[in-house]
């Protein structure tokens, strides 16, 4: 096996990553219009009420992505501080504390739509129940590495000490995805994906997925550009933002 | 293994000449739980029913108090950068650290815990669950507490900051270790919990050394 790893490291340069994030963000920048409108007006318009909570289960529009993207966002965290450790590359410690404040934003996110269902579904904002719990320790840590981040006097061992971090909290993630299988939680069992099929109707389905995408482009733009902005604050004296600067 | 020995022997010592600071965490686990019953209510019933938590909580919240120190003084005098550079493998010296700081900071709390569970109006048929769940949770609990110390030794105010970080990998471990004590008060069979907590323990034995070593090395760097 013959694999050619010149385009990974290419991406472990700055101002070629910095260029590459300028060209790709637009694209996901509109992409993610594209999608949320049409998942909104699917969502909102097309798909029919539920027969047992009404309208109020349209939230899940923004819920589900939310909750995904929280964990996506841990683990893009924690696998780019995980490079970052092992082949110290300074591109994979910006794509981490880039990616941090997002996450952390996409989970409170998840947990507010939640506890905003909650309160006439279930009669409560709030229940202990094992997905939410794990969910909110997972904003917690979020809040830890953001914080041993920016605690060290040398932004460089607290990029690292903080991808230490990273990679111990990443035990979260999988107990938050299963949690509603291991425990009998109040929340619900995963209904999207069962086996090969569905257990949602395809007129609400489609317009869930459609948000889905819609959301993860949203995520994706917004994180290359904040770690173009991540860049250009790291690499403020390197000779690439002078020159940047210089040409605009 | 001599080295390992000679480790061991030194941080004994060293605990057992302060004994002001080993006495600190267990007067703060007796206050912590002494504080329910005087600021809820004294009624039996009520302190059955919150003894498991409340013991549990606050021999999370003793252990982690005494943990801030546990590289501190050696990061402050340098040996531990001669440490770092010994022949014996800094992941193994991290275990023997913790083990040692453990029987200083986690043993007694887990000692004392039937007398608190008495004061608690704990059953006394279930306390061998009790102190049996809080020696395998305080021990996961204190590699846990050795990461967050290792991450933050090398900063002036490091107390709040290494809550912050522990507290949240420390819930699963609360979470059923008070779930084993709150069966074994109602007469069920904790197993499960128990299973859950020692294989908690597995992993954070297995893995936590690298985790502490490696977090050290990026504090002496700094």
């Amino acid at each position: 096996m013959n694999i050619s790893w010149t385009w990974f490291h290419r991406l472990a340069s700055p101002p070629y990553f910095y260029r590459l994030a300028g060209r790709l963000a637009p694209w996901f920048g509109w992409l993610a219009l594209v999608c949320i409108v049409a998942g909104l007006y699917g969502g909102l318009w097309y798909a029919p009420p539920d027969y047992q909570q009404g309208d109020g289960f349209r939230i899940i529009y923004i819920h589900v992505p939310s909750a995904y993207l929280s964990m996506m966002g841990y683990t893009v965290l924690a696998v780019s501080a995980g490079i970052g450790l092992v082949w110290r590359m300074k591109m994979a410690h910006a794509v981490a504390a880039a990616v941090a404040p997002l996450g952390a934003s996409f989970t409170f996110l998840a947990l507010v739509t939640g506890s905003l269902w909650g309160k006439p579904m279930w009669g409560a904002y709030w229940a202990w129940d094992a997905r939410l719990t794990s969910e909110l320790i997972l904003l917690f840590q979020y809040f830890g590495f953001i914080a041993l981040s920016r605690a060290f006097e040398d932004p460089r061992s607290g990029e690292k000490a903080a991808a230490v971090l990273a990679l111990v909290g990443i035990v979260d993630v999988p107990i938050i995805h299963y949690s509603v299988v291991w425990w009998n939680s109040l929340h619900q069992g995963s209904t999207v994906f069962v086996g090969a099929g569905s257990d949602i109707a395809t007129s609400m389905l489609a317009p869930l997925l459609t948000m889905i995408a819609g959301f993860t482009a949203f995520f994706a733009a917004c994180l290359l550009k904040r770690i173009q902005l991540e860049l250009l604050e790291r690499e403020s004296d390197a000779a690439w933002v002078r020159q940047l600067l210089e040409d605009a | 293994m001599n080295a390992l020995r000679a480790l061991l022997h030194r941080d004994l010592t060293l605990a057992y000449r302060r004994w002001g600071e080993l006495m600190t965490p267990i007067l703060f686990f007796i206050l912590v739980t002494a504080l329910f019953p005087l600021g809820l209510s004294p009624r039996p019933e009520l302190l059955r029913e919150i003894a498991p938590g409340v013991v549990w909580a606050a021999a999370l919240l003793a252990g982690l108090l005494g943990q801030e120190s546990l590289f501190r003084s050696d990061y402050e005098d340098g040996c531990l950068e001669q440490l770092a550079l010994a022949p014996l493998p800094l992941e193994l010296q991290a275990l023997a650290r913790t083990f040692t700081h453990w029987l200083g900071a986690g043993l007694p709390l887990v000692i004392l815990s039937p007398l608190l569970g008495l004061l608690l109006q704990y059953p006394a048929a279930a306390m061998p669950e009790l102190a049996f769940g809080l020696l395998v949770g305080t021990l996961t609990l204190s590699l846990h507490g050795a990461i967050g110390a290792a991450l933050t030794v090398s900063l002036k105010q490091n107390g709040m900051l290494l809550l912050v970080l522990v507290l949240p990998l420390a819930v699963p471990v609360l979470i059923f270790g008070a779930q084993s004590a709150a069966q074994a008060a109602r007469g069920e069979d904790p197993s499960g919990a128990l299973y859950l907590l020692g294989a908690m323990l597995v992993l954070g034995l297995v893995l936590a050394p690298f985790a502490i070593a490696g977090a050290l090395r990026i504090s002496l760097e700094s």
